[in-house]
């Protein structure tokens, strides 16, 4: 069952009185489980297709069906509600609030959403523990290492049980090694049943993916699922 | 979002930033308690005055006698232009009237009184029973004048407070005969110390019966008669009664002029009302600054706090979560300010008070209700825009700032 349907997409921007053309004519399907990532080069337009994927940027034309239902006509507010129950997004600079703790970084969608303050509590504490930060709940995020904050990035991520996680070059902030331990747990949640799509720069981080998109210039240059899709 | 979970999210955002907080909260008090010290003052000098006249008495019609106002033609006038004496006889017959509580006719001269070889110059009232509890003298010891035929005079006398103690120090006084003018009156009463009342210092007055007084100063004519009305809402008719009593009975002229002291007292007030008014606006532009200082804070706030939001939309946040948030930040600030303020005013009014204690310099309700309502309404009225402002952002625009 396709999770993601773009069909002819267009996203241009005006830079001064030049039009960019982020996106032209892309056509992508992607299915729920899937793990992909995006790579390309700088300007590409990975960035522009993962805010669309998010729903945080709309497209000029074309159509985006996200589990069956047309979101290109969809208010900015109803955009809001899909965004808040169905997407987790993971940023290269973590994107945690300063003056919040983890545990409250890690509730602020449940607390956005306007769930009851006993299950906010109740299942930051699980996610707490499953992401091994049981000891560091009231730490604020400038008391934690890189690799601490984006495991409560991802946590937040997933606390409200996503179908889909973008990551945006989820490792470009960290080392090698905290970097590996990241994507191992992306791949758990992955493993678990959640789509995820992950923009990267790191050809040994695109490689784990079970499909590789390119882009190049706005449009997609290579897909290695494109045959299994065709074949299907 | 809950609005518990809005209230808390505004508060930490506010406490996020203690510098910008605390100056905007202390810009949004100063404002307040401006207002409330500056109305405290006026409605201080407001309350000083009408206190003052206050104690002339309550409710009080006075009549004096003469005309001062311009009548139309009266064919009495074409007789006799003198007006005629305004008589004991006249303020007796006053007593009928139903407006009236208390009538206390007044004759006034001054007079030497000696006591043991001390002989000073005083002031002489000639009054009667009823002309102490009219203007609202107490005793400090003994008794008024005798409750007695208004023509009868008994050689009694109420002495000031000064006056006891220049003549008699610290010796009882009641009971003693001092000698005024030619007469030997027993001092029966002296008045507790009151001090200066629009003119008449009485604590150097010596209160006698009225008829004593006119056959002492040789005159039929009274100075004053003093009407103490039923109440508040009977000053007007009583007035009306008076006039038309002593028209009647001076053959249909109207040589007297009444006046109340509600009329003087209500023209003080308008006028010092007008004042703490006028005061209050000058503070209440301070309220206003502070209202744009507050909307410049959540202005920079939302430039600061940009990728913030951006994080915040890109969690789910609606624009109207969002605006609210920033709304309910501005609102804290204005709302912590005020209260401060107000604390700040109260004890500015507080400090005013124990300085200048005969000042009392208490703000008024509406000054504080209207600088309270102010400050938090000009609080939320500029937070409105920026608030708008964080809601419109960009999603995508807004979490590349960082």
């Amino acid at each position: 069952m396709p999770l993601i349907e773009l069909a002819a997409i267009e996203r241009r921007f005006l830079l001064g009185d030049t039009t960019v053309r982020a996106l032209t004519g892309l056509d992508l399907r992607i299915d729920a489980g899937e793990y992909v990532a995006v790579m390309g080069p700088s300007g590409s337009g990975k960035s522009t297709l993962l805010n669309l994927l998010g729903l945080l940027d709309r497209p000029n034309e074309g159509s985006y069906r996200l589990e069956g239902r047309d979101v290109t006509t969809l208010s900015p507010d109803e955009l809001a509600g899909v965004r808040s129950r169905r997407i987790g997004f993971v940023f290269q600079s973590f994107h945690l609030v300063p003056r919040l703790s983890a545990a409250e970084n890690i509730a602020l969608p449940m607390t956005l959403a306007g769930i009851p303050l006993p299950e906010r509590r109740q299942r930051v504490a699980r996610a707490l523990q499953d992401f091994g930060l049981a000891n560091r709940a009231d730490h604020k995020p400038d008391q934690l290492s890189g690799g601490q904050r984006q495991r409560v990035a991802i946590a937040r991520a997933t606390i409200m049980q996503p179908a889909l996680i973008l990551a945006d070059e989820p490792t470009g902030n960290l080392d090698r090694h905290t970097g590996d331990e990241v994507v191992n747990l992306l791949e758990t949640l992955n493993a678990g049943g959640v789509t995820l799509i992950v923009v990267t720069h790191d050809q040994g981080m695109g490689a784990r993916a079970r499909r590789q998109l390119v882009m190049e210039d706005g449009h997609l240059q290579y897909d290695s699922g494109q045959n299994a899709h065709a074949r299907r | 979002m809950r609005a518990a979970d809005i209230l808390r999210f505004a508060r930490d955002a506010a406490a996020g930033y203690p510098m910008r907080t605390s100056l905007s909260v202390l810009a949004m008090s100063i404002g307040v308690a401006a207002v409330v010290v500056l109305t405290a003052l006026g409605d201080g000098a407001r309350r000083y005055v009408v206190g003052q006249f206050s104690s002339l008495g309550t409710n009080l019609v006075i009549v004096l006698p003469g005309r001062s106002g311009t009548g139309g033609f009266n064919p009495a006038n074409a007789i006799t232009s003198t007006p005629r004496d305004l008589t004991v006889d006249d303020a007796a017959s006053l007593r009928r009237l139903p407006g009236a509580r208390r009538i206390a006719p007044l004759a006034v001269g001054t007079s030497e009184i000696s006591y043991g070889g001390k002989l000073r110059e005083v002031m002489v009232a000639g009054a009667t029973a009823e002309f102490i509890p009219i203007r609202n003298f107490e005793l400090a010891q003994g008794l008024g004048l005798p409750d007695e035929d208004w023509n009868r005079g008994s050689p009694v006398a109420v002495i000031g407070a000064k006056i006891h103690e220049e003549l008699f120090g610290n010796a009882p006084a009641i009971g003693r005969l001092v000698r005024v003018g030619d007469r030997r009156l027993r001092v029966v009463g002296v008045l507790k110390p009151i001090g200066q009342g629009l003119g008449m210092n009485t604590d150097e007055l010596v209160i006698i019966p009225v008829s004593l007084a006119q056959a002492m100063f040789d005159s039929n004519t009274l100075f004053r008669i003093m009407i103490e009305a039923s109440s508040r809402e009977a000053i007007p008719a009583t007035k009306e009664q008076v006039t038309a009593m002593l028209k009647q009975r001076h053959r249909g002229e109207e040589d007297v002029t009444v006046i109340t002291q509600d009329a003087v007292l209500a023209t003080f007030d308008k006028l010092l009302g007008a004042l703490t008014l006028g005061v209050a606006g000058i503070a209440a532009i301070s309220l206003a600054v502070a209202g744009i200082l507050v909307m410049n804070v959540m202005l920079v706030a939302v430039t600061q706090r940009t990728g913030e939001i951006g994080l915040l939309k890109a969690l789910g946040a609606s624009a109207r979560t969002i605006r609210l948030a920033f709304l309910a930040e501005a609102a804290m600030l204005s709302a912590v300010g005020a209260l401060l303020g107000y604390l700040l005013g109260q004890l500015g009014a507080f400090a005013l008070r124990q300085f200048f204690p005969v000042f009392p310099a208490y703000p008024p309700d509406w000054a504080v209700i209207a600088a309270l309502g102010t400050a938090l309404a000009t609080g939320l009225l500029f937070g409105v825009m920026p608030a708008r402002r964080a809601a419109r952002l960009d999603p995508v625009q807004a979490l590349m700032k960082r």
